[in-house]
């Protein structure tokens, strides 16, 4: 979109085009997001199986596919190891040397760590520590049962593998956002792309801060496009229990208020449900099935509380308790007491020409998606152009 | 220890609580208890909880007479300030159920108590309650319990005693444990 508008720029890359897919992502991984929503600007996907899910080798090829066809001015290998303020521009410094630029777009990614919680230091040593990006497959974990912390899509997922493997898995659940893969015979996320709620815009929410807080939706990606609730990982032998709230004295403590968070997400999925057939009903010759509703969230009778972690019943624990961006090289005062960078839809806050996209609900709900890129990047530019 | 126990009084019957442990331990059934409490909207963020039935010992049990506990907001959150704030009355239910035990032990361990007060602070970051942080949680940060106690004992014999009071405190555990609750809604 710059080289659309003739404004000289290059893309820093510190790794391979692509790279959070490239070394990011645990094996099995596929996109929840099915491949007709992979679209970047000009791009569709043209294959035989719009309805599947793309694994990660798929999602970097097209990446790859696109810088290709887009003639992005990319410099792979090329960390930015230093931003800072430089008289009315910015200096940014490389191993390949200092770079030095009147606006810069900070495109660094929204998933950059894993976030452990700090609880994580009072485990025993005899506890082998998992996250996301070092997690790989259910092989690379210590024999014995594994517990999941975290119950959102990666959660979910992992926690599934884990089982399927034959292992004990006990599945740790805080706030959730629970969603059926199928809707009336659709994809769910077909849904909330045709109902407009992905396109709402930041200034049109009422709870910004929550939005941009919301865990990811238990969704998977499979062939059978199957639902991965917490049901159906209680039907395959998951043990659910709450929140993991304190690790003391050798034991994992958990929450209590495990019944209250599935009613909660239960009572959100109905409501989401029915905004889609409220949405449906205005519509002339769509093409779906009759409204449905699935079972409520089955609470265990009576949730386990406590875990001995020096028993040996748990050998490993997944961190599946989400990501962070890493700001270490960011030297422009932008970002806020929780390390987050302060700006209104991208356009960072006292720091001219500075934007931030790929964030989570930057300028839209879908801004985190790969198909919210094209329409946040398009307002960023815009936005830009104008400020040069 | 039996020796002792004759000169010392606290009012507290260590000998039915003695006879009790013994009893239950032949009959578990009758050692699970329920209690209950009900809690009735007033107006506002007042409300009223009174206690009167339990369950316990295989039957039925009556509180002497009903005891009800007035709750409200303090004026600093735009309430009427008819009652204790609900955060105070679990601070409440911590230091009259240590404070209980304090007796109890000492009673068994033959200190003759003369005066016991505690002190209770619990720490908050509203910003929980308020939704403003997702981060913070809702409830108290940190409890923290200060016992004065005057006895015919030195100060370790004192900490030994607040300690085996918390070993033994029904809500000292409840505080600081994790417990199931189940919260059901009907419209009537
Ligand atoms: C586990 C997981 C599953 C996901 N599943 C889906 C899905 O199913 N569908 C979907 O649409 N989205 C999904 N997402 C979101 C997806 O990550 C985003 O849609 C997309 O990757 C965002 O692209 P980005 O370029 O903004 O960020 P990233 O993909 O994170 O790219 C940021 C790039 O910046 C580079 N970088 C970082 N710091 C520096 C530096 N200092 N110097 C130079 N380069 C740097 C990184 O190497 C990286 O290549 C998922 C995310 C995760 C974490």
């Amino acid at each position: 979109m710059l080289g659309e508008r003739s404004i000289d720029h290059v893309v820093l890359e510190r790794g391979e085009i692509a790279n959070s897919w490239r070394r990011e992502r645990w094996e099995s991984l596929r996109l929840l997001t099915p491949n007709f929503q992979c679209r970047l600007p000009g791009f569709r996907y043209d294959g035989d199986d719009p309805e599947g899910y793309m694994s990660s080798a798929d999602v970097a090829a097209l990446i790859t596919r696109y810088a290709e066809a887009s003639n992005a001015p990319v410099r792979t290998h090329t960390e930015v190891t230093s931003l800072s303020l430089d008289g009315d521009g910015y200096r940014l410094r490389t191993p390949a040397g200092e770079l030095r630029a009147r606006s810069v777009v900070i495109a660094s990614g929204a998933c950059n760590v894993p976030a452990v919680p700090p609880l994580r230091e009072a485990l025993p040593s005899s506890i082998e520590c998992f996250t996301p990006f070092d997690y790989g497959n259910p092989s690379r974990l210590p024999e014995g049962g594994v517990l999941v912390v975290g119950a959102s899509a990666t959660g979910v997922q992992i926690a599934d593998e884990i089982r399927r493997s034959g292992r004990r898995v006990i599945l740790s659940v805080g706030e959730h956002v629970r969603m059926p893969r199928m809707y009336r015979g659709r994809d769910v996320l077909w849904w909330l792309e045709r109902c407009g709620l992905w396109d709402e815009r930041y200034d049109e929410i009422d709870d910004l801060e929550r939005a941009r807080n919301l865990p990811s939706p238990q969704l998977v990606g499979s062939p059978e496009r199957a639902t991965l609730d917490l049901n159906a990982l209680s039907r395959a032998g998951v043990e659910l229990v709450g929140r993991l709230a304190a690790i003391r004295d050798g034991e994992a403590l958990f929450s209590g208020g495990l019944k209250n968070l599935f009613a909660l997400a239960d009572l959100k999925m109905n409501r989401l449900l029915d905004r889609f057939d409220e949405w449906a009903s205005g519509q002339a010759d769509l093409d779906v099935a009759p409204p449905e509703r699935f079972e409520p969230t089955h609470a265990p009778a009576s949730p386990r509380l406590r875990l001995d972690l020096a028993s040996g019943e748990v050998r490993s624990i997944v961190w599946a308790t989400g990501f962070r961006p890493d700001y270490r090289w960011l030297h422009v005062p932008v970002t806020d007491a929780k390390g987050r960078i302060r700006h209104d839809g991208g356009v960072v806050n006292d720091a001219p020409r500075l934007y931030a996209i790929g964030l989570p609900v930057l300028r839209r709900r879908k801004s985190t998606f790969i198909h919210g890129a094209e329409d946040d990047a398009r307002d960023i530019v815009e936005h830009l152009v104008r400020s040069l | 220890m039996a020796a002792t126990t004759i000169s010392v009084d606290n009012g507290v019957n260590v000998q039915a609580l003695l006879d009790a442990r013994e009893a239950l331990k032949q009959a578990p059934e009758a050692a699970r208890f329920t209690w209950r409490a009900t809690c009735k909207w007033l107006n506002g963020t007042h409300s009223r909880t009174s206690v009167n039935g339990f369950h316990g010992l295989g039957q039925e049990q009556k509180h002497k007479t009903e005891f009800t506990f007035e709750a409200d907001h303090p004026e600093v959150f735009a309430s009427e300030d008819n009652g204790a704030t609900p955060v105070e009355l679990v601070l409440a239910g911590l230091a009259s159920c240590l404070t209980a035990g304090v007796a109890a032990v000492a009673q068994n361990r033959g200190i003759q108590l003369r005066s016991v007060e505690a002190k209770l602070e619990g720490t908050m970051d509203i910003r929980g309650i308020l939704g403003v942080d997702t981060d913070v949680r809702n409830g108290y940060e940190d409890i923290t319990v200060t016992f004065n106690i005057d006895a015919d004992a030195s100060q370790q014999e004192i900490e030994a005693l607040v300690a085996q009071s918390q070993k033994r405190s029904a809500v000292f555990d409840i505080v600081t444990n994790p417990t199931n609750v189940t919260v059901q809604a009907f419209k009537v």
